[in-house]
């Protein structure tokens, strides 16, 4: 059976030009670009040149790139650096959708003592300005609002929160995890201080990921003990991820349009197609601002988990927010947040596609889904 | 990915007596939609007591699914006496085994089976454990008669097992302090009471009184900090009807503190069964 992969949000395929830079690097050239030898010191040219083809897809200078394992380690680097660097503001701002990666260390910044205002969404998952300007005060040590969500694709608008985050003097991360590759980000242009991706999300492997941290903003390093990345992270630079990373930047700087408007397509394809082939569905999140690749769809009356094993036995890969699939008793926060109704929530699929999508794996699932969601609908007690 | 059995996987792909019985006698509810799972048995159960039909309508997960199929085989041709002594455990082991953070839909089973004959008895739908138990989870709904009733039928030793089982605890976490006391009074060999002693009725008067103090003395005040107020409207047994004033009436979080302040406390002050409504 074909897979049909349309979980692109959760980890995607590593592009075939990735995986063939990086291959040397296991291979023949696996010194270490701290040493003295030529042998070592050769793949340090590598690095420096994935760094500057990340910056260049960032609009941002290579010195501004730091190389970390994953997003999380991303997040949770920003937040503790931003708090420690200023000892004498106790106050943190972020919404009730972000990443766990930001909330967990977040809550942990509570138990210590912090403040922390968590920013509610309306229905549709937006956040309210005004709310957002009433809670930033002098006190607020960092802003940390994502750049897209991961579960409805929302797009937050991060040009206008980190200015107003400037004005009070605040620092401005945002969580970028889901955006790079797919929104056209020009940090030079918008005064965002610290921000996270993650490389397995645009066609590089798992274990790399970056922190943007703009010229001249305070830092303190969460892994300590070398001077690599100029002694912002310690730890043996991962020299083929690095590379790997860099063509995945090169790639999406060629691929914007084709993100922005051909998987655009096929996404509204798709969830044209399942809106009017299955009765009682609904789209969650903002529609007019969101990825090009995502979309969310709540069933009524059914529950996510089942739909996903019935779809996982047609060969299709999607995930849900529902509370089983996570072995939580609770749907996810970001639908509980927007208010998506219990009969709804519990029974949302993500499908989030990517420029390896095929319009006739789309059209496979949108004739195979109606047939998984009446199966389960006609054993249901709720009519 | 759950590591579920081939079992599980054969009874959610092709259950077992699914769909609802037009003929049966006998109907167990439990769950609900905000739980994120429910199951509808249908019971045909003869004059003699025998089961002679079953069905199910299953709202929730693969294991949710799985569990009320596999009940239904269990019970078929059985008698109600001997129905009646199964136990969630049974039904996880007709399956080959259930996660652990599954277990919960085996025990739903167990409690829907239970509800179905107490329904062909023409006893009340809610189940003496239920009955007569402390509400203790309010976002499941889960008493501390069924908490009790799981720990003693799995050997539960843990506060995550307790969640696992009954789902008390899993949402909102308030009350697992006081889960964890309950299952400490199982564990250490102090032999608790059998079932606590049902709490006394409250006539309406009592619960009238009991309301209006608590709104006077700990609702309203804090309402006036932030220039709001607040008006009883009505008291009809558990339901209390209420309205808000001042700058409340025009609050958009009226509802959050509807439920929020005034039910948290009319809740602890006054019986945990209270629900507000605004007028």
């Amino acid at each position: 059976m074909k897979t049909v992969y349309l979980d692109n949000n959760a980890t995607s395929q590593v592009a075939p030009e990735v995986l063939e830079a990086m291959l040397p690097y296991f291979r023949d050239l696996y010194g270490n670009p701290s040493s003295m030898h030529t042998f070592g010191g050769q793949v340090a040219q590598s690095v420096a040149e994935g760094r500057e083809q990340l910056a260049e897809l960032l609009g941002a200078s290579p010195d501004e790139i730091l190389f970390t394992s994953c997003g999380s380690e991303s997040d949770n680097t920003a937040l503790l650096s931003a708090v420690r660097s200023q000892p004498e503001k106790r106050h943190i701002i972020t919404t009730r959708v972000e990443h766990p990666a930001i909330l967990a260390p977040c809550q942990n910044l509570e138990r210590e003592g912090y403040r922390v205002t968590y920013l509610g969404v309306d229905s549709r998952g937006r956040l309210n300005l005004d709310e957002y300007a009433e809670a930033l005060d002098d006190d607020t040590a960092i802003v940390s609002v994502m750049t897209a969500n991961n579960e409805t694709g929302n797009i937050y608008p991060i040009a206008k929160l980190a200015e107003m985050a400037r004005e009070k003097g605040a620092l401005f991360h945002t969580d970028a995890v889901q955006a790079v590759g797919k929104v056209d980000m020009r940090l030079h242009d918008m005064p965002v201080d610290f921000l996270s991706l993650s490389g397995h999300k645009l066609h590089a492997p798992k274990g790399i990921g970056a922190l943007y941290i703009r010229k001249g903003v305070r830092f303190r390093p969460f892994l300590r003990g070398g001077h690599q990345e100029r002694g912002r992270r310690a730890g043996t630079e991962n020299v083929p991820y690095i590379v790997g990373l860099g063509v995945a930047a090169q790639l999406a700087r060629r691929n914007m349009q084709c993100e922005q408007v051909e998987v655009a397509a096929l996404r509204d394809r798709l969830e044209q197609g399942l809106l009017a082939a299955v009765p009682d569905c609904m789209v969650n999140g903002d529609v007019e601002n969101r990825l090009p690749n995502t979309s969310n769809i709540a069933f009524r009356n059914v529950e996510g988990e089942a739909i996903l094993l019935l779809l996982d036995r047609l060969g299709i890969c999607a995930s849900s927010g529902s509370a089983c699939t996570s072995g939580s008793l609770e749907p996810s926060h970001v639908l509980r947040a927007m208010g998506v109704p219990f009969n709804y929530a519990h029974g949302s699929v993500r499908l989030s596609l990517s420029r390896y999508t095929t319009r006739e794996e789309v059209d496979y699932v949108v004739r195979e889904f109606p047939g998984v969601i009446a199966q389960l609908r006609a054993i249901s007690p709720f009519k | 990915m759950w590591n579920y059995t081939q079992k599980v996987h054969e009874h959610f792909l092709s259950p077992h007596n699914a769909g609802a019985l037009e003929d049966a006698n006998a109907i167990g509810e439990v769950g609900s939609l905000a739980c994120g799972d429910a199951l509808k048995l249908y019971l045909k159960i003869s004059d003699e007591g025998v089961i002679q039909k079953a069905g199910f309508e299953t709202f929730g997960c693969a294991s949710a699914i799985a569990s009320s199929s596999v009940l239904t085989d269990l019970v078929l041709g059985m008698h109600v006496d001997e129905a009646l002594k199964i136990t969630n455990r049974q039904i996880a082991e007709a399956l080959g085994g259930l996660p652990k953070e599954k277990m919960h839909c085996s025990v739903m089973g167990q409690e829907a089976l239970e509800a179905a004959i107490r329904n062909w008895k023409g006893e009340p739908a809610m189940s003496h454990a239920h009955e007569e138990g402390r509400l203790v989870c309010k976002c499941f709904g889960v008493t501390d008669q069924q908490i009790i009733r799981t720990i003693r039928e799995n050997g539960l030793k843990t506060l995550e097992e307790v969640t696992q089982y009954t789902k008390a605890g899993g949402a909102c976490g308030d009350c697992l302090d006081q889960i964890a006391e309950i299952l400490a009074g199982e564990l250490g060999k102090t032999p608790r009471q059998e079932l606590r002693p049902a709490p006394r009725r409250m006539t309406n008067v009592q619960r009238m009184q009991l309301v209006m103090r608590a709104i006077d003395e700990e609702i309203r005040p804090r309402l006036a900090t932030d220039g709001g107020d607040i008006e009883l409207v009505d008291v009809d047994g558990p339901r209390v009807v209420v309205a808000l004033r001042g700058r409340c009436s025009q609050c958009r979080s009226s509802h959050v503190t509807i439920k929020d302040l005034v039910e948290k406390q009319l809740r602890e002050h006054v019986s945990p069964d209270i629900i507000v409504e605004e007028a």
